[in-house]
Parts: structure tokens; C-alpha cells; sequence
């Protein structure tokens, strides 16, 4: 069996109508990722890169950068205006962005996690922090109440949330309380693929430090392969073997992270890593 | 003498700053060869070169030119300076350790967590690892109430320690130590000492930098000369 469990293949995004110039006169070069002819937005042009199973794939650049359009055409929360991705799933292979509506929901629900920045995104706000794993749990193929409330409490504890707060709504929780429940949602289907995106933007050093070291913790039991997606260098160079560097839509940059960071070759990645802190 | 396990050729290295657009050598015209059960040491003075030698065997640094041939377990010839980053990662899992001058790792793990990663990394059972990391971490003489404490608040020599047992502990084919007694005083030298010689014994090639002379002379069975800022020579001890 091949140990890659994801290959993505020249996709693109643009927002807006499009013409045929908009690749030629954008992108790091230009300095810009907006076409002068058309004013269309080319969020990510020509993404390529290859993830094996239970490796963690960082990918760093500025706001604007397409790092996030990246991951949110993966997980279906956007359509890629071009390119492939496959995704390896034990003996059976999917074509990603062939797949239809229901078939898109069904892999979203049982294969892959995603977990956001801003927990709004993440996490039903009406209901308790034990309701949303079940909500993903009911999703997959646990129907007993009893069995399902006992999975969720495990992650929960798993993820240090405290049980006394299961029946809890989870907009009474600080930040960092609900990332964990985030995260506890996204791996309720033990999903072989997750992503990431700036999850520990905006937490407490402390707090951050606690999320990163969960999220190691769990690639190591679970061996799932992640994508993590973030502006913060000490986040990737703790988490990822290998990175992506994107500045305005386009992969400037890819290595092994100890490399990126100690012997960048792009002109802007060098700029990146000796600003950093 | 056995087959080598590690041949640099003619390996060069040159930083490439944009922002000045300046071109700046590191290290140049290498040749160097790291036997089974032996260890090459690397002298030179600051700026040689050393260090950078090292991080472009373990492609921390993307060497500039030249082969970088590693003898793999399984017998394979593979270029380090050109094998995928996959390729790499995985011998840096299996088979390729660095003891690095600094530690990083997360604010939270415990010391004995810190040292078993790699073995975790390779899939043994974490009670197991955690054992094999007690022993070498008594071994390295770091005081047993520290080995349930986060590293970041241990001093300079104890994090050395902690540093080294974390690159020692899954005997990888190919041990790459850049000043790993640096910190340390004459006693916990003289474990470290200890260890690398019974490292030999079990047939880990290493290839070293040392800041004393007398370690050199100790333990080296080779010694590779590098000066700033391009010529090299070769020096045989025996």
C-alpha cells in the first residue's frame, strides 16, 4: 500500500470572472494576487503537494496568502476553479472534486476533520459541548445514546475538557476550552485526514503551548495525517515535518521545516524567518 | 577496513542572501568518509564550516553541490544531497540521529517524554520507551527529580543532557554530535565519553564536532580537517 494518502495537483482559485491573463500578471513577482486586466482574486494558483498517511504538512504565509483557500477547497467549504486532489482511503481512491453533493458531505463527516480559527465555524453555539460531538458521531455509525454520550465524554476527557462540563454550552467556555472541543468534535469519526487552520491564533502562549502538544499527542496515537495551516513560524516548526511557504496565491517555497527555517531559498521566505520573533 | 557508511564528495554549501544579494560559503570542497563502529571527528576553527557540514548531511541545510552518499540498512546507495524529503524523513526516523547544540521541544512534555519521542516516533510501546529513556537519562547523570519536569527550566548542561539522550536513544545507524559536551562539566564529560565509546562498540558510525582537543584525540578514529574559507584536508590519526 503507498503511504500517500493525499495528492493535490494544480488547483486553483479564483475569485471573480476570470480571463486569461489573471495567472500571467499575479503571484509573488507582481507582488499581487488581484489581475489588473480583470480585478479578479487569485486566492491559490497551481497548488501541488503530496501528504502521506499520519504526517503533518505545514503551510505558512501572510493573510491573503491562499493558505486557507487551500485547505477550504479540501474540505469542501469551497470549489477549486481548477485542479485535482486524491485522496487515498485504504484500498479505495476518490477524486476528490468529482465526487457529488452527498458523497462531498459524507467525506467531510467520516474522513475528514477541520478545525478553525474561530470556533464560531466549528462548533453549534445552540446546543452543549457533549451535543456537538454527538452530532458528529450520530454522523457516523453510533445510533445508541448511551454509547454515543460515553464516546463523547472520552473525547472530551481526552482533548482535558472537564466531564462536569459536558452538558455545558460551549459559548461559556474560555478559548482555548473551546478549541479542545473543536478538536474533540473533529476526531470523534477518528478521521485519517485533519485540518488545521490557525488554531492557536489568538489563544495565550500557555494555552497555545497546551493545544500544540494535544495535537502532537494525538498524530502519535492516532497516526492521522494533518494539514496545518498558520502564520506563526514556532507553530510549524514544533508540528511539521515538512512546509509549504504561499504568498499571494502561489507555493513560493516547499522543504523540510528545519530547512525552511534555517536555509530558506526564497527571497521572501528569508524576509519571513529573520523578522520572526 | 569495513565499507563506509557515510562519502562526502567534494560537498560545498553557499548561502545565497537576497535581501543583500550576496553570496556566502559556508563550507566547500568537503570530502570525508564515516565507518561502522568508528567515529570521524571534524576540526577546524570557528567558520569552517562544521556545523554546516552536519546540517547538509541531515538536509537542514540544502547542500550547494557535491554527493552526499549514505549506505542505507537495507543497502542502498542514496544521495542525501538530492533524496525526497520523504526519503529523508524517514531516515531521520530510522536510521540518521543529530544531537544538535540547542533543544526544542514542547513547553509541556516531561524530560522522559522529551528523550522517548524518538521511540514513540518509531512506534514502541511507550512504557518500554519511557524505561529505556530512565535508564540512559541516569546514565547522562540527569538527577531522577527531574526526569518528570519540563526541560525549559533546566540548566544549560542538563538540557544538554536531555538533548543528547533524546539523539542517543534509538541507536540510529548514522549519529551526527555537534559539540555534544559543550556545556558540561568534567565529570558529566567524562559519562558522555563513556557512552560514545560503548556506541562504538555496537557499531553506530558517528561523525563529530568537538570543542577539545583532547576529546578529539580520544575518540576520533578519523579526523577531518576543514578551513575557511574553501581548502581541506584530510588527516589520518592512525
Amino acid at each position: 500500500m503507498s503511504r500517500k494518502i493525499l495528492e493535490v495537483r494544480g488547483l486553483s482559485r479564483i475569485h471573480g470572472k476570470g480571463c486569461p491573463l489573471c495567472t500571467q500578471h499575479t503571484g509573488p513577482e507582481f507582488d499581487t494576487n488581484i489581475c489588473p486586466f480583470c480585478g479578479s482574486v487569485v486566492a491559490a494558483h497551481d497548488i501541488n503537494f503530496d501528504l502521506y498517511r499520519g504526517e503533518i504538512l505545514g503551510i505558512i504565509g501572510e493573510s491573503g496568502s491562499g493558505k486557507s483557500s487551500t485547505v477550504k477547497m479540501l474540505y469542501f467549504d469551497d470549489a477549486p476553479t481548477f485542479g485535482q486532489a486524491t485522496f487515498f482511503d485504504g484500498a479505495e481512491q476518490h477524486d476528490l472534486f468529482s465526487l457529488n453533493a452527498a458523497q462531498q458531505r459524507s467525506m467531510r463527516n467520516k474522513r475528514f476533520g477541520m478545525v478553525y480559527q474561530n470556533p464560531h465555524m466549528g462548533l453549534n453555539f445552540q446546543i452543549s459541548a457533549g451535543g456537538n460531538i454527538a452530532e458528529r458521531l450520530l454522523m457516523s455509525d453510533l445510533k445508541h445514546y448511551a454509547e454515543i454520550r460515553r464516546r463523547a465524554g472520552e473525547l472530551l476527557s481526552r482533548t482535558e475538557v472537564s466531564l462536569a462540563r459536558i452538558d455545558q454550552n460551549p459559548k461559556t467556555f474560555s478559548g482555548g476550552m473551546q478549541q479542545r472541543v473543536q478538536i474533540a468534535k473533529a476526531l470523534a469519526t477518528r478521521p485519517p485526514l485533519l485540518f488545521l487552520d490557525e488554531v492557536t491564533t489568538g489563544l495565550d502562549l500557555s494555552v497555545q503551548a497546551a493545544i500544540l502538544d494535544l495535537i502532537l499527542e494525538i498524530q502519535n496515537e492516532l497516526d492521522t495525517a494533518m494539514i496545518v495551516v498558520t502564520h506563526d513560524l514556532g507553530v510549524i516548526r514544533l508540528l511539521a515535518g515538512r512546509t509549504l511557504v504561499m504568498k499571494h496565491g502561489r507555493v513560493i517555497e516547499s522543504g523540510l521545516t528545519d530547512q525552511i527555517l534555517e536555509d530558506p531559498q526564497h527571497a521572501y521566505t528569508q524576509r519571513l524567518v529573520a523578522s520572526a520573533l | 577496513m569495513t565499507q563506509a557508511i557515510l562519502t562526502i564528495e567534494d560537498h560545498a554549501k553557499t548561502f545565497h542572501l537576497h535581501e543583500r544579494n550576496k553570496d556566502i560559503p559556508s563550507a566547500s570542497g568537503v570530502n570525508l568518509s564515516v565507518y561502522p563502529g568508528r567515529l570521524t571527528a571534524l576540526i577546524g576553527p570557528t567558520g569552517a564550516g562544521k556545523s554546516s557540514v552536519l546540517k547538509g548531511i541531515y538536509r537542514t541545510y540544502l547542500p550547494s553541490s557535491g554527493r552526499i552518499l549514505y549506505r542505507s540498512k537495507a543497502g542502498n546507495v542514496i544521495d542525501l544531497a538530492k533524496a525526497g524529503e520523504h526519503q529523508i524523513l524517514e531516515l531521520r526516523k530510522q536510521e540518521i540521529g543529530f544531537v544538535t547544540q540547542f533543544l526544542y521541544c514542547l513547553p509541556r512534555k516531561s524530560a522522559i517524554d522529551v528523550v522517548a519521542e524518538p521511540l514513540f516516533a518509531r512506534g514502541v510501546d511507550s512504557h518500554e520507551a519511557r524505561g529505556r529513556a530512565e535508564k540512559l537519562l541516569a546514565q547522562l547523570a540527569v538527577p531522577s527529580h527531574l526526569w518528570n519536569v519540563p526541560p525549559a527550566t533546566f540548566s544549560g548542561g542538563e538540557k544538554q543532557r536531555v538533548n543528547l539522550a533524546r539523539g542517543l536513544i534509538a541507536q540510529p545507524r548514522l549519529l551526527l554530535l555537534d559539540e555534544p559536551t559543550a556545556s558540561l562539566d568534567p565529570a558529566t564529560t567524562e559519562r558522555v565519553v563513556e557512552h560514545i565509546q560503548s556506541l562504538k562498540e555496537t557499531g553506530i558510525a558517528m561523525l563529530a564536532i568537538f570543542h577539545h582537543p583532547d576529546l578529539v584525540r580520544r575518540l576520533a578514529d578519523e579526523v577531518v580537517e576543514l578551513s575557511p574559507p574553501i581548502a581541506v584536508t584530510e588527516l589520518s590519526k592512525d
